[in-house]
C-alpha cells in the first residue's frame, strides 16, 4: 500500500471541490467516492443524451461513454471505472480506457499499491479475467470470487471446470468447479467452492470446499484437510506464513482449526470472520456462545458482554494489543473496544479505527440523516452532510476528515484532541 | 369410496437417487438427524399427537382428492416419521422414496393443518424433519435439488451469472426512465437507507417487475440501493429442500450483503418464502434469533408508502379482483390486513376469496413444491382444485398474488380450473395498471 504518511498531514482545512455545483450543472449524478488521502472526489455524472463520463474535483475526463458506473479509487489514488462504447464494455483509469474490450467487466479489484487493476471479464459466454489491460489467454464457462494477492503478483478465481446440463443433479454431485491460479486449473474438482483466499504473498491459496453432500473441507495449496466436517467458513492464512485458520463445525460445536488441527480449547455455536493482528501473533473472530448471542473471541476468549443482533468489522490496534468492533442490539449500532461498549450509539456506524498507540478508536456514525465522527465513545457535535470514514495519522495526534458541508466537499486534518 | 393409488411419476432425484442407498446408510443418517438434530420439539410433537385427523380438513391436498386419508397431514407423518420409529431406521430405499414424495410433493409446509389440530402441533415441522433426512441422503426431487444446487453456487435459485444480474438492472433502470425520468437503480450505493432485494425470477423471466420497483421508488423519493455483488437474491429454497448448511450460507449472504452497503433495512420484493427465509427461518440456521437486518416485505411496504402520503394513488383497477393470501405473510406474519387495506385502494370491484387471511388455502406452489418441476406439475394442480374453487367462487377475473411461488402456481390452476382469469402482482397495478399517481414533473418531458 502507499504510504500514507506521505500524505498531507498538516492541520488544515481545503476545499476540493464544489459538490452542490456539480449537482446542478448535470442532470444525473450518480454516488460520489473519494481517494483515500482525501485529495480527489469522483462521481459519475450525465453530460448529454446517452452520454456519460468521470467527474473528477469537478473536471471532466475527455472521453465519453454510453454508461460508466463503479468508479473507485485505487490505493495510489487512480480512478478505475467501468465504462461502455458501442456495447463494449472496458476500464477507464484517470480517463485513459484498455484497449480490449468485451460483452461485460465487473468486481474491480487493485493490489495493495494500487499499481496493478483487475476485473472479471465476459466475453462469448465465456468468463475470464483481466488484469491491466490483458486478459488471460484462458476461459471458463463461469468465474466467481476473484481474488487478488496484495502484491497483485497472483490472482485465483473460483471456476466451473465441467459442463452441467440443465437439472444434472448427478454430474454436480461429481464435482464441477475448482480453482484457478494465474490462469492455470487446479486438476481437483468439487461440489461446492467457496471463499478462496491468498497469502499476502501469494505463493499459498486456500478455500472452502464441499466435498459431498454433507461433508465440507478446507483446502490448502490443493491439498485437502484430512479431516472432514460438518460445516466450514471463510478461511484466512495468517500473516506472513503459509498457515491456513478456519473455522469448522465438529461434533461439539464450531472450533477454530490451523493446518487441519485445533487451535481454540472452546467451541462456540458460531464462529465466522477471523481477523489476524498486525504481528501475526493473535487471531480474533465473531462467535456466538450460545444461540441468539453474539461477541468477539480473542485468542479462544469470549468477550463477557454479547448481542443479540450483529457483530462485525473487528479490527486489531496496531501494538496487536486492543481490538474494537461494530455491535448491533435492539437494532442500535455501535462500538465495543475490548469487550466495553460504548456509552452511544448509532442509526449506522462504520468500521473503528486505532491510532497508532492504540490508545483512541475513532469511527463514523450517521444519526437522523447526518453523519459524525466520534472518538472513544464521545460524538463530536459537528454534523456532516456527506462523510466518509475518519483515518488516523501515523503518528496517531491527527485525524483526516474527509466530507461534505454547505455543497463543498472538503479535505480537513485536525488535531484528535480538537474532536470533542 | 375408493380412492385411487397414487399416480406414478418418473423423477431421477428420486427414482435413481435411491439406488445408491443401502439400509446400513438410511439408520446411520436418521438416527444421526434425530438424535443430534431434533430435540424436545419432534418428541413432544410425536408423543402429543392423538391421531384424531382435525387436520385433514385443514388441507388442500386431501380436500382436492375427495378427503383421501392417505393426503391427511396425519397420514403423512404417519407413513414417515411413525413408520421410521416403529422399525428404528431399519427403512428401505423404497420407503425413503415415498417419504420423500409425501414430504416434498404432497406438504407444501403452509402450517395450515396447525391451525386446526387440538394441540397446535407444527405438523408442517415434522414433514420438514423427514425432508431433512431426505435431503441428507440425497434423496430429492430432481428440479428442487438443481434449484438448491443453483443457490449453493451462484446464491441465487435460477444459475444467474453475476454479470447477467446486473447487466439486467441497467437494462431495467433504462425501461424505467421511460415511465420516470429520474428513476434510478442506484447499485453498490453505501449507505442508503433501504437494499431492495428480490428473488431470481425477476432478472431471469419477470425483469419488468425490477422497473416497475424503481420507478416506486422514483415517485416515492427514497433513499436505496441494490448490490452488483451476490447476495441480492433473498430466496431459499436450500431451506426447502432440508440442505440447512446451503440455507444459512445464503441467509447470511443476504444480510452481510446488507451490512456491507450499510442500509437499514431490506426491502423485499412480492415474495413469500423468501420472507420466511430471512425473517423467521434462515436467522435460525446460523445461530441468531432474529434477522441481522430488519426486513419489511412488499405488502407492509406498499402499505407504509401510501399511507404515508409517499405515493398517491389516482386510479382503482376496474375488474373484479380477488386476493391470494401468501401462507409465510400472512399465516406466519399476520399480513392479511394490511393486504386487504391495498386491494381495497388499488381495486373498485374487490371480491375476498373463503376462508381468508389465516385460513385461506395455500397455492399449493409454496415451500418448495413448484420448484420439484415439471415432473409433478399435473400432481401439482390435481392436488389443488380447492383453490380452483375458491377462485372461481369470487367471479373475479384477476387473482393478486404478492408471492411469486402463488403467482405461478396460481397461473397453473387458472389453466386447468379458471380459464379466462389472470394473476397480477401488486406492483403491476400500481404501475402498469396506471393506480398510482406519477406526478406530472416526473414524466418523460414533463417540468
Amino acid at each position: 500500500m502507499p504510504d500514507y504518511k506521505d500524505w498531507n498531514w498538516e492541520p488544515d482545512k481545503k476545499i476540493i471541490a464544489d459538490v452542490a455545483d456539480i449537482g446542478n450543472k448535470y442532470s444525473e449524478v450518480h454516488e460520489f467516492v473519494v481517494s483515500g488521502d482525501g485529495e480527489k472526489i469522483a462521481v459519475p455524472v450525465k453530460t448529454g443524451d446517452g452520454e456519460f463520463t468521470a467527474c473528477v474535483n469537478g473536471e471532466l475526463w475527455d472521453a465519453r461513454f454510453e454508461r460508466l458506473w463503479y468508479p473507485r479509487f485505487g490505493p495510489d489514488a487512480r480512478l478505475a471505472a467501468l465504462v461502455m462504447s458501442d456495447d463494449e464494455w472496458t476500464v477507464g483509469v484517470d480517463g485513459s480506457v484498455w484497449d480490449e474490450k468485451f460483452e461485460y467487466v465487473w468486481n474491480t479489484q487493485f493490489s495493495a499499491d494500487g499499481g496493478r487493476i483487475g476485473v472479471q471479464t465476459k466475453k462469448n459466454f465465456q468468463y475470464s479475467v483481466c488484469i491491466d489491460g490483458k486478459p488471460w489467454e484462458n476461459t471458463y464457462l463461469s468465474i466467481r470470487e476473484f481474488q487478488m494477492s496484495r502484491d497483485g503478483a497472483t490472482v485465483a478465481v473460483l471456476a466451473q471446470l465441467e459442463e452441467l446440463s440443465e437439472a444434472d443433479v448427478f454430474t454436480f454431485l461429481d464435482g464441477t468447479w475448482g480453482v484457478v491460479v494465474d490462469d492455470k486449473p487446479w486438476d481437483d474438482k468439487y461440489m461446492n467452492t467457496w471463499g478462496v483466499t491468498l497469502s499476502d504473498d501469494g505463493r499459498h491459496v486456500g478455500l472452502q470446499v464441499r466435498v459431498d453432500n454433507m461433508k465440507y473441507g478446507i483446502v490448502a495449496d490443493g491439498k485437502l484437510w484430512p479431516e472432514i466436517f460438518a460445516h466450514v467458513w471463510e478461511p484466512g492464512f495468517r500473516p506472513g506464513t503459509g498457515s491456513l485458520l478456519a473455522p469448522v463445525k465438529t461434533a461439539g460445536g464450531f472450533a477454530l482449526y490451523e493446518d487441519g488441527s485445533p487451535i481454540w480449547d472452546s467451541r462456540f455455536m458460531q464462529i465466522w470472520k477471523l481477523v489476524f493482528s498486525p504481528d501475526a501473533n493473535r487471531v480474533c473472530a465473531v462467535v456466538c456462545p450460545e444461540f441468539g448471542r453474539t461477541t468477539v473471541a480473542v485468542d479462544d476468549r469470549a468477550w463477557d458482554i454479547t448481542f443479540a443482533d450483529v457483530v462485525r468489522d473487528q479490527v486489531f490496534s496496531p501494538d496487536s494489543a486492543r481490538v474494537a468492533a461494530i455491535t448491533k442490539d435492539n437494532n442500535r449500532w455501535s462500538i465495543c473496544v475490548d469487550g466495553k461498549p460504548w456509552p452511544v450509539d448509532f442509526d449506522m456506524v462504520w468500521k473503528p479505527a486505532f491510532s497508532h498507540d492504540g490508545s483512541s478508536v475513532v469511527a463514523k456514525g450517521e444519526q437522523d440523516g447526518k453523519y459524525f465522527v466520534a472518538v472513544d465513545g464521545r460524538v463530536w457535535n459537528q454534523p456532516f452532510e456527506m462523510l466518509w470514514e475518519p483515518i488516523m495519522s501515523p503518528d496517531g495526534a491527527k485525524v483526516l476528515l474527509r466530507y461534505v458541508e454547505g455543497g463543498k466537499y472538503c479535505r480537513r486534518v485536525m488535531p484528535l484532541n480538537e474532536i470533542k | 369410496m375408493k380412492y385411487e393409488p397414487r399416480p406414478e411419476v418418473k423423477d431421477d432425484g428420486l427414482d435413481e437417487s435411491i439406488k445408491k442407498l443401502t439400509p446400513e446408510k438410511i439408520k446411520e443418517t436418521i438416527r444421526f438427524a434425530l438424535d443430534k438434530e431434533c430435540g424436545a420439539r419432534l418428541k413432544v410433537y410425536m408423543d402429543t399427537c392423538v391421531h384424531c385427523g382435525l387436520c385433514a380438513t385443514a388441507c388442500h391436498q386431501c380436500i382436492s382428492h375427495d378427503m383421501d386419508p392417505k393426503y391427511a397431514p396425519v397420514a403423512k407423518v404417519k407413513d414417515t416419521l411413525v413408520e421410521i420409529f416403529k422399525k428404528d431406521c431399519k427403512v428401505s430405499p423404497e420407503f425413503m422414496k415415498l417419504a420423500a414424495r409425501i414430504a416434498y410433493i404432497e406438504c407444501g409446509g403452509c402450517r395450515r393443518c396447525s391451525m386446526y389440530c387440538p394441540f397446535g402441533i407444527d405438523i408442517a415441522y415434522l414433514l420438514m424433519v423427514v425432508r431433512r433426512i431426505c435431503s441428507m441422503l440425497g434423496v430429492v426431487p430432481m428440479y428442487l435439488q438443481d434449484t438448491t444446487n443453483s443457490h449453493s453456487v451462484t446464491y441465487n435459485q435460477m444459475w444467474v451469472q453475476q454479470d447477467e444480474w446486473i447487466d439486467t438492472l441497467q437494462w431495467q433502470e433504462e425501461d424505467a426512465q421511460k415511465v420516470v425520468k429520474t428513476a434510478r437503480i442506484p447499485l453498490e450505493k453505501e449507505g442508503a437507507d433501504i437494499m431492495y432485494s428480490v428473488i431470481a425470477p425477476e432478472p431471469k423471466i419477470l425483469a419488468q417487475l425490477l422497473a416497475n420497483a424503481a420507478v416506486i421508488f422514483a415517485v416515492a423519493g427514497l433513499d436505496w440501493t441494490m448490490p452488483a455483488t451476490d447476495g441480492w437474491d433473498n430466496s431459499n429454497m436450500a431451506m426447502y429442500s432440508g440442505d440447512f448448511e446451503s440455507s444459512g450460507r445464503l441467509e447470511r449472504l443476504h444480510h452481510e450483503t446488507a451490512m456491507r452497503l450499510k442500509v437499514k433495512k431490506i426491502v423485499m420484493g412480492e415474495c413469500g418464502h423468501a420472507f420466511r427465509g430471512a425473517v423467521y427461518d434462515g436467522p435460525r440456521h446460523i445461530g441468531q434469533a432474529y434477522p441481522a437486518v430488519p426486513v419489511i416485505h412488499a405488502i407492509e411496504f406498499y402499505h407504509d408508502l401510501i399511507t404515508s402520503g409517499k405515493i398517491k394513488i389516482v386510479k382503482k383497477f376496474k375488474k373484479p379482483v380477488t386476493v391470494q393470501d401468501p401462507c409465510n405473510t400472512v399465516r406466519g406474519r399476520g399480513l392479511g390486513g394490511k393486504l386487504r387495506d391495498l386491494m381495497n385502494w388499488l381495486c373498485e370491484d374487490f371480491r375476498d376469496m373463503n376462508p381468508r387471511f389465516e385460513h385461506n388455502y395455500c397455492c399449493g406452489a409454496g415451500g418448495g413444491v413448484i420448484n420439484c418441476g415439471p415432473p409433478w406439475t399435473r400432481n401439482r394442480v390435481v392436488a389443488n382444485r380447492t383453490k380452483g374453487d375458491q377462485i372461481n367462487a369470487t367471479g373475479a377475473e384477476v387473482v393478486v398474488t404478492p408471492c411469486h411461488n402463488c403467482h405461478s402456481g396460481i397461473e397453473d390452476i387458472i389453466k386447468e380450473y379458471a380459464p379466462g382469469t389472470h394473476v397480477k402482482f401488486i406492483s403491476e397495478l400500481l404501475v402498469d395498471e396506471g393506480c398510482m399517481e406519477i406526478p406530472e414533473h416526473l414524466r418523460p418531458g414533463g417540468d
